[in-house]
């Protein structure tokens, strides 16, 4: 055990300082895009607002980010049991997944641009492409953690120390953040549009 | 009864303590790496100790400099006919010549009156203020090795340094840096073409404070992941420091406030960059249409108070937080009210996010939603009256000690009350329309927030200056920098009611013009006057800071000021990991002062069974 890990030792609750702090974060990001679906809201009130519907890919990409967490959470299950295999191939599955997730995002994009709403255009497209970009760019975030999270299942053994499983449940805990962020923002565009 | 010199026994270097919590911290030989070289020392530490340093002298640095820009921009409104010819060796261009007259050019004017807004409060009293305290005394007055994660917490101070490095920047700009006031509304900041600060000098200023915000957040879930999980035994929350409940709302406030802030600059960026039209509606620019129609700058303006309210108390919080801990260590009693402080705290936290828009009476905003927020900024009196009556309750009959840093918390009273008053002016919105950007606002807000914060911060650096430097600084000194400061800010702030009460306009570059305000000339040479003073009162406490940390007095016993806290049980100069043996468990609250004929009883010393006795009875 090194000085870090030994600084935990007095920890008072059951949860992990660095699990808790992805949580605080994660609720800070919130805050982000609350503000964002509420200016949405406000801007949406003020009229010249367009209506249209949401570009098809959108809910193509959303079946897609639903499926890599389940993916990944049984990637999780299947790590902690000694599954080598299953653990790997699940791993590998979610990332792919996360990646599609984002090039569906951008089908959406073009879609949109096909049917005329540009960024430079109507609030009502503006706001939608920018809220779904900064959420993509979350993504990224994920998926650069799905990617360390690859190489390590595919070049450490296979081996369930606590140390790893923090960092599976936090790679985890982020990953169903954005995806249940995607499932807010898509019902709140269905709602509001 | 023991008395005093017992106390002192109880502390002293060879003393073990009555109970530890042994965390195995030594037990294991780590090599302290970042210990070892120059570098890992001072440079890229990740001891919170250090780190807080670090905040503190930045901050001071940014201090001087936004104080500096004050006097230049004062010395126009004061003496705006003077030449200032002999400030073109530093602000060349910016001050233009013409038959040897030397006059400050306009732009630059607003351009020095954004950046010291900006720099004050981000900068000196956000980062300066609770980047140094929150590190410094969360984790040694909670018993805590280090932050949660001193990898982040030390990023967190060169993210606020890259923050400043690009600000600074921007200050050298051939087009000036930003100039459409602290608050960047848009046209101004979402039109490069709008004024010349608003082109790559509001692009720096928006990469400089998404800098800043990730900073903050760094900053702050730190300081909330060691309150809630790294106490050492026996700290439970009813048990901590006032200090550590002010930072740790703090830190709160500021993780809910700021993303909000991050969002509303990330589409004043899209406005500029990527043509979308969020804010911006219908506007010429040299007779010229511009083609982006439909937005509306009021909705910047709400997310921007969303954040700046909070932010106000997110920079005051701490400041009471370090003036509750200094009253009542040099009263020598318990702090009046311990839990109607802490609650106080949290009403005051809660109610700042449902007032922003007091900010706005103007701004064209519904006058039946304004009573709503009417209501709510008046309802934030009380629990500032409730601190505020409890400050002076803990005076009250108190074996007072006016050293600098009780005279600077004694100080910070008497602002907060002058300036709390005449926010219940403002929070009025019939009163506010009038009142509105005229210095009676920028008084109100000066004197609540700027001095008042500012005296928190030297209460806590008088204060805790042997913790972090071994050493104290210069008693006659401090007193003469309180004394000159509070009668210098008053000075300064005071005649600024008047002016605002007559309608003078805020930022403006000059008065002359109009008969209403050309009969204040004397009011703003004396305001001008008053301010280069009182900043000379500040370079008595930059020299003192800086000869006290190498010659100021030693600090020879660990606890100088018998004060009850967990920072004082650490050895002088303590190391990395705060103390030497197992972390000092805790048996009571931290303002057992004068309790059962006993001058002070620290956190550390368990509860005797005489001392129970005497609870029980005082129960009834
Ligand atoms: C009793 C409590 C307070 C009330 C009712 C109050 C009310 C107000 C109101 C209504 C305004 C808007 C004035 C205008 O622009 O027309 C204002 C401005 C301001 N207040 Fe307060 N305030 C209070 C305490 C504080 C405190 C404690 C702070 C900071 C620590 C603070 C900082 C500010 C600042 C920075 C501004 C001006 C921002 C700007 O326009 O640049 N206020 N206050
Ligand atoms: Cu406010």
């Amino acid at each position: 055990m090194n000085a870090r890990s030994m600084q935990y030792q007095n920890n008072r609750s059951k949860i992990h300082p660095k699990k808790f702090s992805l949580w605080v974060a994660m609720g800070s990001l919130c805050m982000m895009f609350a503000a964002m679906t509420s200016f949405y809201l406000v801007r949406q009130a003020s009229g010249n607002w367009l209506q249209f519907e949401l570009p098809s890919a959108f809910y193509t990409s959303t079946a897609i980010i639903v499926l890599s967490s389940i993916t990944l959470h049984v990637s999780y299950f299947l790590f902690k049991k000694g599954n080598t295999l299953g653990y790997r191939m699940l791993m590998l599955a979610s990332l792919i997944l996360g990646v599609l997730f984002v090039y569906f995002q951008l089908v959406g994009w073009d879609q949109m641009n096909q049917d005329g709403i540009y960024l430079d255009g109507n609030a009502s497209g503006a706001t939608i492409i920018i809220i779904t970009g900064l959420h993509a760019a979350h993504v990224l975030g994920g998926i650069g953690a799905l990617l360390l999270a690859n190489l390590h299942a595919f070049t450490l053994p296979h081996k369930v120390t606590e140390t790893r499983k923090l960092r599976f449940e936090m790679t985890y805990t982020y990953w169903h953040f954005v995806d249940i962020l995607w499932i807010y923002l898509l019902v709140f565009f269905m709602m509001t549009l | 009864m023991a008395d005093l010199k017992h106390n002192d026994e109880f502390l002293i270097e060879e003393v073990k303590f009555a109970d530890v919590m042994e965390d195995g911290f030594h037990d294991h030989h780590h090599g302290d790496k970042y210990q070892s070289n120059f570098i890992t020392h001072y440079i890229f530490s990740q001891d919170h100790k250090m780190i807080a340093k670090q905040f503190l002298i930045t901050g001071m640095f940014w201090g001087v400099i936004g104080g500096l820009m004050s006097l230049v921009f004062r010395l126009q409104l004061g003496f705006p006919e003077a030449s200032l010819a002999w400030l073109k060796p530093i602000l060349g261009k910016w001050i233009v010549v013409s038959d040897g007259v030397g006059t400050l050019d306009p732009q630059f004017y607003y351009a020095l009156v954004t950046m010291h807004g900006t720099i004050l409060v981000f900068f000196v009293l956000t980062a300066g203020l609770s980047g140094t305290f929150s590190n410094l005394l969360i984790p040694l007055q909670l018993g805590a090795r280090d932050m949660a994660s001193p990898l982040l917490n030390m990023l967190s101070y060169w993210f606020f340094f890259l923050a400043g490095a690009i600000m600074f920047a921007s200050l050298f700009l051939s087009t000036g840096p930003f100039s459409g006031g602290w608050t960047a509304y848009p046209p101004l900041s979402g039109l490069p073409q709008a004024s010349s600060g608003s082109g790559a000098g509001m692009t720096m200023w928006i990469l400089s404070l998404v800098f800043f915000v990730v900073s903050v957040l760094l900053g702050g879930i730190n300081y909330i992941t060691t309150v809630l999980n790294l106490r050492t035994k026996g700290m439970s929350l009813w048990r901590m420091p006032l200090t550590i409940w002010a930072f740790f709302i703090t830190a709160i406030l500021g993780l809910l406030s700021f993303p909000v802030l991050v969002s509303g600059l990330f589409l004043v960026m899209c406005d500029r960059e990527l043509g979308t039209s969020f804010f911006l509606n219908e506007i010429f620019v040299g007779g010229q249409a511009l083609e982006q129609v439909g937005g509306s700058p009021i909705l910047y303006q709400h997310l921007f108070w969303f954040l700046g309210h909070p932010e106000v108390y997110i920079i005051i919080l701490p400041a009471m937080g370090l003036v509750s801990e200094v009253l009542a260590v040099n009263s020598r009693k318990p702090i009046f009210g311990y839990q109607a402080m802490v609650l106080s705290i949290l009403a005051i936290a809660f109610l700042s996010f449902i007032v922003w828009a007091h900010h706005m009476f103007m701004a064209g905003v519904n006058p039946f939603i304004s009573n709503i927020f009417v209501i709510f900024t008046l309802i934030i009196a009380v629990p500032s009256a409730v601190k505020v009556f409890n400050w002076i309750a803990t005076l009250y009959g108190g074996n007072i000690r006016f050293n600098p840093g009780m005279l600077f918390a004694i100080g910070f009273v008497s602002l907060f009350i002058s300036g709390g008053l005449t926010g219940i002016f403002l929070g009025n919105s019939a009163i506010d329309i009038p009142m509105h950007d005229t210095y009676f606002v920028v008084a109100h807000f000066h004197i609540v927030m700027g001095v008042a914060a500012f005296f928190g911060m030297f209460a806590g650096v008088y204060h805790w200056f042997p913790k972090m430097y071994g050493r104290f600084m210069n008693d006659t000194l401090g007193k003469i920098h309180f004394w000159g400061t509070m009668i210098g800010a008053y000075a300064v702030f005071w005649p600024m009611h008047y002016l605002g009460m007559a309608g003078v306009p805020r930022r403006y570059y000059s008065f002359t013009t109009f008969d209403f305000s050309s009969q204040f000339a004397e009011t703003n040479q004396f305001i001008t006057i008053a301010a280069i003073i009182t900043f000379g009162f500040q370079i008595i406490f930059i020299v003192n800071f800086f000869y006290s940390i190498f010659y100021g007095k030693k600090q020879t016993t660990r606890n100088p000021y018998g004060a009850t806290t967990l920072e004082w049980t650490t050895p002088i100069n303590a190391g990395h990991g705060n103390w030497p043996g197992g972390i000092p468990a805790v048996h009571r609250g931290a303002y057992d002062y004068g309790k059962g004929g006993r001058e002070y009883i620290p956190q550390i010393e368990p509860v005797s069974d005489e001392e129970k006795l005497f609870d029980e009875e005082h129960a009834h």
